[in-house]
C-alpha cells in the first residue's frame, strides 16, 4: 500500500523531451515507476529511453489503452493546455511541477479537475514518492539518491517546503524510519490538493501509521488540516512543524484575505489549531523523527 | 510592480465600462496647475505611490483653485511616502461624498472553494476587514465559479443581500460585474474598489481603487509597464531590476533576490545572503539572525536551475558593496543535482575572490550528487586567498553552528583588514 502512486500505476509524461522531462523520466523509469508513454506536440513516433512519444495525450491513450496519472514537464504559462488536456482525456491524477503558472490559469485547471473528478498535485509540486515503488516528478532526484534517502516504512510525509520534503525523509531514515509515501504539495498560490485533502487518503492507507506535515506561514492549509482532525476524518498520529515562525506575516491575496482567515495564517493560529486536536507540533525540524521514533515505539493512536 | 497606481487601475475600469472621476495624471507642478484649470472647481492631488494608509501619510491633498492645486503638487512631487518618490500625482474632480461602499474581488485558497469571491459592504472607505469583523451585517461574499463567470443578476442577487436603496443596486450591480472582467481580463490577484462612492449628485464612482496583478502573468500585459513585477513593498533597486532580468525569461528553476539594506558599512556584520529552497532558506537566514549577523540580501536558487542562472546570482550578490562574507545556506537533502550549483560557484568565486585577501566564505550545500559536488568546490576552489569552509550534509540540521562559523569569519576578517590599514 501507499497513496496516489505505486508500482502497479500506469504513468504517462507530457513534455517528455524536454531537459527536465528527460531526465527525470529516466529517474522514474529506474526507480520502477511504471512510465507508459509521453507526449510531446510534433515529436510523435520517437522515443525517450524507450519510452514512446506521442503528440497527444488521447493518442497515447489509444495506443495503450488506460493511464492513470500523468507528470507534466511544461513551464508554467503552457501549462495549463497539457493539464486540461490530460483532465479532457480522463486520467484522474495530474502532477504539476511548474513554477510560476499563472494565477488564473492554475484555478481554471483545478477548478474544471474538480468538476472531472480529476486530482491535481501542484502546481509548483516537487512531486511525489511512494518508498520502492514509484515516484513522479523530481522528488528522489536520480535513483542513487532516491534509493538512500526513501525506504519503505509506515510514516506518511506532506510538505509545502520542495526540499524540505525529503529533507525530512532523510532525518526519519537517519533514525531508522521508514516512508509509505511522500509528496510536495506545492509552491504556487493555489495548488490542487491541499493537506485536508491528502489526510483522508493517508487514513485509509494501511501502510502509513502516522503522518508528518511540514507547513509554514501564510494560507488556511494546517488550519484546514485541523479541522479534518477535528470531524474524525484523520485518527492517526500526526506530526507538525511550522516554518517561518520568526517571520511577520505570509502570503497573502489582499488585506481583504484576512476576512477569509479571521486571524488564521499566522503561525500563532497554526500551532494551537493543530495542538487542539492533539497534533504534536514540533519546535525544529530535528524533533520531528525523535517525536515519531517515540509515537511508533508506544504503538500510539491519535 | 503587480500593485497598479490609482491612475492606472482607474483607466483599466474606465476602459471596461466604470465611469471614473473627471481627470489627469501630472509629473510636474504646471502640468497639475493645467488639469486643475481645465477641472474648474474643487479638486483632489493625490500621489501615485502603492501604499496603503496614503491620505494618513499626507499623500493626499485638496484645493479650490488651480493656483492652489499648483501648490499641492510641488508639496507632493519629489517627496518620500513610505519608501517610495512620488513621481506622479492624480489631479481629479472633488467628489461630494454621499455614501461610501466597497467593492473588491480577491481569491479565497481553503480548499472547499479553491476560487475568486466576490465581495460587497455597504460601509466603505475603512479597512474592509475590520467592517467585517465588527459588523458582519454590512458585508456580503460569492464565490464565483471560474470557468462559467459572474453574471449581472448573480451580481444583483449579492447586492440585494444587503440593505442598499432600490435604485442603487442596479448601478452597484454592474459595477461588480464590471470589476469581475476588469479581474479577469488582467490576471488579477486582488481588484478592489475602496471607497466606491455614491455622490451627493447621486452618481456612483470609485474614488480610489487597488489592481494588483498576478507576477506569474505580468508578462501578458506590456501596456501596463511592470518593468519589476515583483511585489517586495517599495520601488526596487538597481540590483534587483538586474536581478529580475535573470529570472524574467528563463523558467529553468528559480532565482529570487532582493536586497534587504543597502546603506551600511563594512564591518557591520552584513553578509551575503544565498539560500537553496525556500523551506531551507529560511531557516537559515533565522540561524543567521540569531548570531547578530546581518542580510544584506535575501536570495534563493532552487527547483534545479541551471548552472548559469546561479552564476549569475552569485554575482549579483557579490556586486552589494560592503558585505563582510558570502554564505550558500543549503540546509536542505536537496533532490536537484547539486553540482549545477558547485560549477557556478567555482566559477564566479574564483572570479571574485581572487582580490579578497581572507573574505569569508561559508558554503553548505547537501543532497542528490553531494560527494561529487562537495569534490568539484574542494578542487575548485583551492588557492584563493578567501577563508572558504565547506559543509555537507552532516550539518544540515546544525545550521546554528555553520552561522557561528560565519559570525567567527566576518569577525576576524574585519580585525585583519584594519590592521593592513
Amino acid at each position: 500500500m501507499a497513496i496516489l502512486i505505486d508500482e502497479n500505476t500506469r504513468v504517462m509524461v507530457q513534455g517528455i523531451t524536454g531537459r527536465e522531462g528527460s531526465a527525470r523520466t529516466r529517474f522514474m523509469l529506474d526507480y520502477g515507476t511504471k512510465v507508459l508513454g509521453g507526449t510531446t506536440p510534433g515529436r510523435g513516433g520517437t522515443e525517450v529511453w524507450g519510452v514512446p512519444v506521442y503528440n497527444t495525450v488521447k493518442e497515447a491513450i489509444e495506443e495503450h489503452g488506460q493511464i492513470d496519472a500523468s507528470v507534466t514537464f511544461v513551464p508554467g504559462p503552457q501549462v495549463k493546455e497539457a493539464v486540461i488536456e490530460a483532465t479532457e482525456a480522463g486520467i484522474k491524477f495530474i502532477v504539476v511541477p511548474a513554477e510560476r503558472v499563472p494565477l488564473h490559469d492554475s484555478l481554471e485547471m483545478i477548478t474544471l479537475a474538480r468538476k472531472k473528478g480529476t486530482r491535481i498535485l501542484g502546481p509548483g509540486s516537487l512531486g511525489l514518492l511512494s518508498s520502492d515503488k514509484a515516484a513522479m516528478g523530481w522528488l528522489g532526484g536520480s535513483e542513487d539518491f532516491a534509493r538512500e534517502i526513501f525506504k519503505p516504512g509506515p510514516v506518511g510525509v506532506m510538505s509545502r517546503s520542495g526540499g524540505q520534503t525529503s529533507t525530512v525523509v532523510w532525518g526519519l531514515t537517519s533514525t531508522g524510519i521508514g516512508v509509505s509515501t511522500a509528496m510536495h504539495v506545492g509552491a504556487e498560490p493555489i495548488v490542487g490538493l491541499s493537506f485536508a485533502e491528502l489526510l483522508p487518503l493517508f487514513e485509509q492507507d494501511e501502510q502509513t501509521r502516522a503522518v508528518v506535515l511540514f507547513g509554514e506561514i501564510g494560507t488556511v492549509a494546517e488550519e484546514e488540516a485541523a479541522e479534518v482532525i477535528k470531524e474524525g476524518r484523520f485518527t492517526k498520529p500526526l506530526v507538525a512543524y511550522i516554518a517561518g515562525r520568526t517571520l511577520p506575516s505570509g502570503m497573502r491575496f489582499s488585506h481583504a484575505s484576512a476576512i477569509i482567515e479571521r486571524g488564521r495564517g499566522t503561525a500563532e493560529s497554526k500551532v494551537k489549531a493543530l495542538e487542539e486536536v492533539g497534533a504534536y507540533v514540533v519546535e525544529t525540524p530535528q524533533q520531528i523523527a525523535i517525536t515519531l521514533a517515540k509515537i511508533l515505539k508506544a504503538g500510539k493512536r491519535k | 510592480m503587480p500593485k497598479l497606481s490609482e491612475y492606472q487601475g482607474k483607466k483599466l475600469l474606465k476602459d471596461c465600462g466604470i465611469p471614473v472621476p473627471a481627470g489627469g495624471v501630472a509629473a510636474t507642478p504646471a502640468e497639475a496647475r493645467k488639469i486643475a484649470e481645465k477641472l474648474a472647481g474643487p479638486v483632489a492631488i493625490k500621489a501615485q505611490i502603492e501604499v496603503t494608509g496614503r491620505f494618513k501619510a499626507g499623500g493626499i491633498k485638496f484645493a479650490d483653485s488651480a493656483a492652489e492645486a499648483e501648490k499641492a503638487a510641488r508639496e507632493l512631487l519629489g517627496k518620500e511616502i513610505k519608501g517610495f518618490k512620488v513621481t506622479k500625482i492624480l489631479v481629479e474632480e472633488r467628489l461630494g461624498i454621499e455614501q461610501e461602499f466597497y467593492v473588491g474581488i480577491i481569491v479565497n485558497d481553503s480548499y472547499k472553494v479553491k476560487g475568486p469571491v466576490l465581495m460587497f459592504s455597504t460601509q466603505g472607505g475603512v479597512d474592509i476587514e475590520e467592517v467585517a469583523v465588527k459588523s458582519p451585517e454590512k458585508v456580503a461574499s460569492l464565490n464565483i465559479d471560474i470557468l462559467s463567470g459572474l453574471s449581472v443578476k448573480d451580481a444583483r442577487k449579492l447586492v440585494s443581500k444587503l440593505k442598499v436603496p432600490a435604485s442603487l443596486v442596479e448601478p452597484l450591480s454592474k459595477v461588480a460585474f464590471e470589476l469581475y472582467r476588469v479581474f479577469r481580463k488582467y490576471s488579477a490577484r486582488s481588484a478592489e474598489i475602496n471607497p466606491l462612492v455614491l455622490t451627493k449628485g447621486g452618481q456612483i464612482y470609485p474614488a480610489d481603487c487597488r489592481i494588483v496583478i498576478d507576477e506569474a502573468s505580468a508578462f501578458k500585459y506590456p501596456e501596463l509597464e511592470m518593468a519589476y513585477p515583483r511585489d517586495i513593498g517599495r520601488a526596487p533597486t538597481e540590483l534587483e531590476r538586474l536581478a529580475w532580468k535573470v529570472e524574467e525569461n528563463d523558467y529553468r528553476g528559480i532565482a529570487y533576490f532582493v536586497q534587504m539594506a543597502t546603506d551600511f558599512e563594512p564591518g557591520e556584520g552584513y553578509v551575503g545572503f544565498h539560500g537553496i529552497g525556500g523551506g531551507g532558506a529560511m531557516l537559515g537566514a533565522d540561524a543567521l539572525i540569531r548570531r547578530g549577523l546581518k542580510l544584506a540580501d535575501y536570495a534563493d536558487t532552487s527547483g534545479s536551475p541551471t548552472a548559469a542562472k546561479v552564476y549569475r546570482m552569485v554575482k549579483l550578490i557579490f556586486a552589494q558593496p560592503n558585505i563582510d562574507g558570502y554564505v550558500l545556506m543549503g540546509p536542505v537533502v536537496a533532490n536537484q543535482e547539486q553540482w549545477h550549483h558547485a560549477h557556478a560557484l567555482v566559477r564566479a568565486l574564483r572570479e571574485e575572490l581572487e582580490n579578497r585577501r581572507n573574505f569569508p566564505v561559508i558554503i553548505l550545500i547537501a543532497g542528490n550528487k553531494e560527494a561529487e559536488s562537495l569534490e568539484i568546490l574542494e578542487e575548485g576552489l583551492k588557492g584563493l586567498p578567501a577563508r572558504i569552509e565547506i559543509y555537507g550534509r552532516d550539518y544540515v540540521y546544525k545550521v546554528d553552528y555553520v552561522a557561528e562559523r560565519l559570525k567567527k569569519l566576518a569577525q576576524d576578517y574585519r580585525r585583519t583588514e584594519k590592521k593592513v590599514k
